[in-house]
């Protein structure tokens, strides 16, 4: 039988890690993601896991890499300046092809910023961050239910692919309870750790480094990782679709803003506006062919985010001039009501109007 | 004929890519000497530095990783979480260790994590070409001091070994030389003795190694092993700095 209780994203990622497995995390506090540090401080205590408050992110993401390094299920999590200075640490772990999660809990920025939900870390998830040619798995889950299943998953996807994988959450959805069906975990089998570092007793010893000096050998290995993101890409894309069949106008949304653009289309389609929504779920591998594919039935796009526009390059890049992309954006912990992006939408519609009717 | 000396069982035959006079080479024979005597070999896991140390993994036949500049006493807490049973070790240089990394050693050392650092000050940055370390002395030169170290404008030498002994997790502290043989041999007692304390689970040990770097401190093999007897230890001096395993 599940246990449905109430509780906020932040402990909902920390009970899904639990659930997983996950019995080791190092972090550093900060705002808005202090509940999940707590958390995993409170149950790996129970559980006689291991629970460090490091002395920096720096050095919390660095425990994370020797403790995969291990062989073990680790875990950390910060908001936006503290991932800033993961960066370094992560660049390693995705080089080393260690499987870790990383969940980021985005606050508005730049700098030090505010401690309000933004969605303007986009570009750091999945573009890289750090530096090199890599990907985080990125996943951008929009429910307290989304971030405990997604949670889950998030550490058999990482030992999957052995790449690290970054929740994306943001302040809004961190903080807020909902209620929760803690679900059991069904795996897949996965190959052992045969890499990992246990002591050399009885095989040859293990090595892990991303230092690759001989001639070709780091492009040899650059190619091998990005053909693992070319598999990932083909074996990974999730998104939600609601009312796009018929859909004349469509949003693009992820995490709390796609939340608020879904009861946007409502709204609309109560005013005889045909609009849907796609929802990336999975932010890297991005689902660009939905995206594309719609581009060929509908007027246009709107993209709505907290932030100055990051993921809208995505989506142009999906719909390559097949219909007109706009953007709707709040910055700074601003985030958008469902009438501002409705509003958004008729002044399109007059625009565009207007744009007929001087062709005519 | 019996053989009474080898290469120590935990190490390979691969030869050193180190410099002629450097103490790398040593350092890293007693380590495998000490690894060998313990019979720790299939449960030690090192972590190398960054820096001209950086391969070591290839001179030994145990699992081992590396880390990013620094952040080596935070890869080594988190594989002696995940395996408190294993013997873990970093090997650390001087920028490494006390310049770039200061925050993680101060606070691995702080938090008494079951560990053993070797950390080897030669008081220059090898690997990148013979920069000032915090380590420098006062008036020595370097490519970044050309002139020689001003301590009004970039300070003094650092005193990592006496900074770590104050912190109550650090159990086992001692600096040694590898510039002759009597020191050669105090050092690997030395070792030895701070794998000893990790194996009986007593907090943090730290291994202080002046060590000799004959082309970044241009001079040859044999004047930079006496510098270290004349002029370097008047500024660390050998010893046992913190013992509090008994």
């Amino acid at each position: 039988m599940t246990e449905k209780v109430l509780m906020s994203g932040n402990g909902a990622v920390g009970e899904a890690a639990i659930q997983a497995g996950c019995r080791h995390y190092f972090g550093y506090p900060i705002t808005p993601q202090n509940e999940l540090t707590a958390y995993m401080a409170e149950r790996l205590g129970e559980l006689g896991g291991v629970f460090i408050q490091s002395e920096s992110e720096l050095a919390a993401i660095n425990m994370v890499f020797g403790a995969s390094a291990a062989g073990a299920r680790a875990m950390t999590s910060s908001s936006s300046p503290g991932i800033s200075l993961k960066q370094e640490g992560i660049s390693y772990i995705a080089g080393a092809e260690l499987p870790c999660v990383i969940v980021n809990v985005m606050r508005a920025g730049p700098g030090l910023g505010d401690i309000t939900p933004s969605q303007a870390d986009y570009f750091q998830a999945v573009k890289g961050g750090g530096h090199g040619d890599y990907r985080l798995i990125t996943i951008g889950p929009a429910s307290v239910q989304e971030l405990y299943d997604w949670t889950a998953r998030a550490f058999y996807l990482a030992d999957k692919y052995r790449n690290p994988v970054m929740i994306l959450g943001d302040g809004f959805l961190g903080q807020m309870m909902e209620p929760l069906e803690i679900r059991k975990i069904k795996e897949l089998k996965l190959p052992p750790k045969t890499w990992a570092l246990t002591g050399a007793k009885g095989r040859r010893a293990n090595i892990i480094r991303t230092l690759m000096l001989k001639v070709g050998e780091l492009e040899e290995h650059n190619k091998k990782i990005q053909n693992k993101y070319r598999r990932i890409e083909k074996e990974l894309v999730e998104y939600e679709a609601v009312l796009t069949d018929d859909a004349e106008i469509i949003l693009v949304a992820y995490g709390m803003c796609a939340r608020i653009c879904k009861e946007s289309v409502f709204l609309l389609r109560k005013e005889g506006i045909k609009a849907g929504l796609i929802r990336p779920i999975t932010l890297w591998p991005y689902p660009s062919a939905i995206i594309r594919k719609i581009s060929n039935n509908v007027r246009y796009v709107l993209t709505v985010e907290m932030s100055a526009g990051q993921m809208v390059e995505d989506v142009k890049l999906a719909v390559l001039g097949r219909c007109p992309v706009y953007f709707y954006g709040r910055m700074g912990g601003g985030v958008p009501t469902s009438e501002e992006i409705v509003n958004r939408i008729k002044e399109l519609e007059v625009q565009r109007h207007k744009g007929t009717k001087k062709k005519e | 004929m019996k053989k009474i000396f080898g290469r120590p069982r935990s190490m390979t035959d691969k030869p050193f890519h180190y410099c002629p006079g450097c103490g790398h080479g040593i350092v890293h024979r007693l380590i495998g000497e000490v690894i060998d005597e313990l019979g720790i070999q299939d449960r030690t896991i090192g972590v190398p530095p960054v820096g001209c140390a950086v391969i070591m993994y290839h001179y030994f036949n145990i699992d081992m990783t590396e880390a990013a500049h620094g952040r080596t006493p935070a890869v080594a807490t988190g594989i002696k979480r995940v395996h408190p049973d294993k013997v873990v070790f970093t090997y650390q240089g001087d920028g490494d260790l006390a310049a770039i990394g200061t925050g993680e050693i101060i606070h691995a050392a702080n938090r008494g994590e079951r560990i053993t650092t070797i950390f080897v000050n030669n008081t220059v940055y090898g690997m990148t070409g013979g920069q000032m370390a915090p380590t420098t002395l006062l008036s020595q030169k370097t490519t970044t001091t050309p002139l020689g170290r001003d301590a009004r404008l970039i300070g003094y030498p650092i005193k990592i070994s006496e900074m770590l002994a104050i912190t109550d997790g650090s159990i086992y502290i001692e600096r040694v030389a590898v510039n002759k043989p009597a020191n050669i041999i105090k050092a690997k007692k030395a070792i030895k003795k701070a794998f000893q304390v990790q194996l009986e689970d007593k907090g943090f040990s730290m291994v202080e190694v002046l060590s000799q770097c004959p082309v970044n401190l241009a001079m040859t093999p044999q004047k930079a092993a006496e510098w270290i007897d004349n002029t370097l230890i008047k500024t660390y001096p050998l010893g046992v700095i913190k013992d509090k395993s008994g």
